[in-house]
């Protein structure tokens, strides 16, 4: 009895210490990916990130027409993607929450969600590049729009059903219609969740690379000409790292890093949001 | 009623009535919701449509051909097919284990003030983009690779009989193992996030009780959390998988991107989505660019299955606990 009781701990030992082990295995294999990050971005960090161009090879240079591309193309792809995401998500939680419309629209924007993006660059390449004739910004554009909406839709349906009813009946019952309960008294009770969801979208669409490799192509030169192929981060970093030049290498890392830094910091401002949300 | 409203809000009366207003704002939510639906449509519908010259010139012999020659216009996804399958087994192989003992570690042994600071850690380094660990891949894990770890894999795992040949030959550095293993860590704080999510649904109730039953740590976990969460973890995993199925960037950096099946693992191939991005703007000729699209298809195919199969898993779970 005693020996099987010295076995089972035998095992337990074993088995816990393993867990450990792994905790520690993922942070270090991430902490060690964080520092190269920093160590190799910072080594070629500098103002003239933001001032200059990307250069030729071997030749000085930054990254100004890839960041303002990045900005031009994730700022208009939030301004198509958030309404139709949020009046989208308003739909499931409120008007359509139990109708079996909603039930199917709820599974496929759960399969868009985690589609690999490289498809919706496809998408849009038949869409738009095709039938335009040439490859531009709005196709990237619209490529990251599709990406965005249906994270919003998640998440606005998400908070909008932590509403209690109670404060749509309330609405309702001093003869306020329907979309001025939705407006005045559901939108403004979850407007912090909605936030946080639109932050969630736009950091995960600041380094997404695959869906704008054929649809916003690159630019070398600054363009803010949206029917034209446009400059991007991550296409930059694409083809600045795979270059034999280590002047496009060392700006490749520096790029990442800015990324990296846009990523984390969008996502603790929307941690944030939530947690003052939920201590209120 | 209305009255009260327009009075309040002190609107003239020419204003739209708030029973049309309604009307238009259900509409506008509706056609909103309705965008959804058209966008996986018109993917679906406009990958065929692009595949279509592929498909109907190489038929079901596409699935099956290893060739992928621009030159003769002769291409088959088996290879990519190959690659993609291979790399993501290896990724899942890895990563579910590992997390799983994150989940486990971060929700039992885990000294509790460190828990929230370890768990926020981990969620936020599910949100790096693919294309960090892409580039990280290539200057510094590849080159680990090609001087430490396939040299000693060669060394001993390639001499053992059967299972030898998957790792044979020079190291490369980068190829299908470098590829799964960069996919592993991709993938692995999605998966610790997602099953710490799905461990802490598990009532305290029940562990409490199966503690008092006098079983140790490891065996509550064994025996009453896992099981009691089995279908959502499967779930999870099928998401994970998923991700790792189309993952373009951190791939196309490290695989090597050649064409054939390699006999071992430590030698370059390719996957669906590397030769999509890799191939897709320098496909001159219109077949070429079809087969692409082809390639395309068939991934979209593979993850929507498996993307539905893991929201039906998720889904019982969702049930049972609104229950």
């Amino acid at each position: 009895m005693s020996s099987k009781l010295a076995r089972r701990k035998l095992v337990n030992g074993v088995m816990m210490g393993l867990t450990s082990l792994a905790a520690a295995l993922g942070l270090a294999v991430l902490a060690i990916i964080l520092v190269h990050l920093v160590v190799k971005g910072l080594a070629s960090f500098d103002m003239t990130l933001f001032t200059e161009d990307t250069p030729g090879p071997n030749s000085p240079g930054g990254l100004r027409n890839a960041i303002v591309g990045s900005l031009i193309m994730t700022m208009l792809a939030m301004v198509v993607g958030i309404p139709v995401g949020v009046l989208a998500g308003t739909y499931l939680a409120e008007y359509g929450r139990f109708s079996r419309l909603s039930a199917v629209i709820r599974f496929v924007n759960d399969i868009l969600l985690s589609a690999p993006s490289i498809i919706v660059g496809l998408f849009v390449y038949q869409m738009l590049v095709v039938t335009l004739g040439h490859f531009s910004a709005i196709a990237g554009t619209a490529a990251l729009a599709i990406l965005v909406v249906p994270i919003i839709v998640r998440t606005t349906e998400d908070v909008l059903r932590l509403v209690p009813d109670s404060l749509r009946e309330a609405g309702l019952a001093v003869g306020v219609s329907r979309w001025l309960v939705i407006r005045k008294v559901v939108y403004t009770a979850a407007r912090a969740g909605i936030v946080t969801g639109i932050l969630l979208a736009l950091a995960r669409i600041s380094g997404e690379t695959a869906p704008l490799l054929f649809t916003a192509l690159s630019n070398n030169f600054f363009s803010l000409d949206i029917d034209a192929p446009m400059a991007s981060l991550p296409i930059t970093i694409f083809q600045f790292a795979l270059s034999p030049y280590e002047n496009w290498q060392a700006l490749a890392w520096a790029g990442a890093l800015l990324i990296t830094i846009a990523v984390l910091a969008l996502s603790i401002i929307a941690r944030l949001l939530t947690t003052k949300r939920k201590t209120s | 009623m209305s009255l009260a409203i327009d009075a309040a809000k002190g609107r003239p009366r020419s204003a739209p009535s708030p029973a049309r207003g309604d009307a238009v704002f259900r509409g506008l939510t509706l056609g909103a919701a309705i965008i959804v639906l058209a966008v996986l449509a018109g993917v679906f519908v406009s990958l065929v449509v692009g595949a279509w010259p592929a498909l109907q010139t190489f038929g079901l012999d596409f699935f099956v051909t290893r060739s992928w020659n621009p030159v003769t216009e002769k291409f088959g996804a088996l290879a990519p097919l190959y690659g993609t399958l291979v790399s993501s087994v290896i990724a899942m192989i890895i990563a579910v284990p590992v997390g799983l003992g994150i989940a486990i570690f971060l929700t039992e042994t885990c000294p509790r003030p460190l828990r929230r600071p370890v768990g926020i850690a981990i969620e936020l380094l599910a949100g790096i983009p693919s294309i960090i660990y892409g580039i990280w891949g290539l200057f510094v894990f590849a080159p680990f690779m090609q001087s430490v770890v396939q040299p000693a894999l060669i060394g001993s795992l390639g001499e053992v009989p059967l299972i030898g040949p998957l790792f044979a030959g020079p190291p490369y550095g980068i190829g299908l193992l470098t590829a799964g293993l960069i996919l592993a860590m991709m993938i692995l704080p999605f998966i610790a996030s997602i099953a710490r999510e799905v461990f802490l649904t598990v009532p305290d109730m029940l562990r409490e009780a199966a503690y008092g039953m006098g079983m140790t740590r490891w065996e509550v976990n064994r025996s009453i959390v896992i099981p009691h969460v089995r279908s959502a973890l499967v779930g999870g995993t099928m998401l994970a998988l998923g991700r790792a199925l189309g993952e373009t960037m951190a791939v196309t950096f490290v695989i090597g991107n050649a064409h054939r099946i390699p006999g071992s693992i430590l030698q370059p191939g390719t996957t669906i989505s590397a030769a999509i991005a890799n191939e897709f703007t320098e496909a001159t000729t219109g077949i070429y660019t079809a087969s692409l699209v082809a390639l395309g298809l068939v991934l979209f195919v593979i993850t929507f299955l498996v993307l539905a199969g893991a929201q039906l898993m998720l889904g019982r779970m969702r049930r049972r606990a609104g229950e």
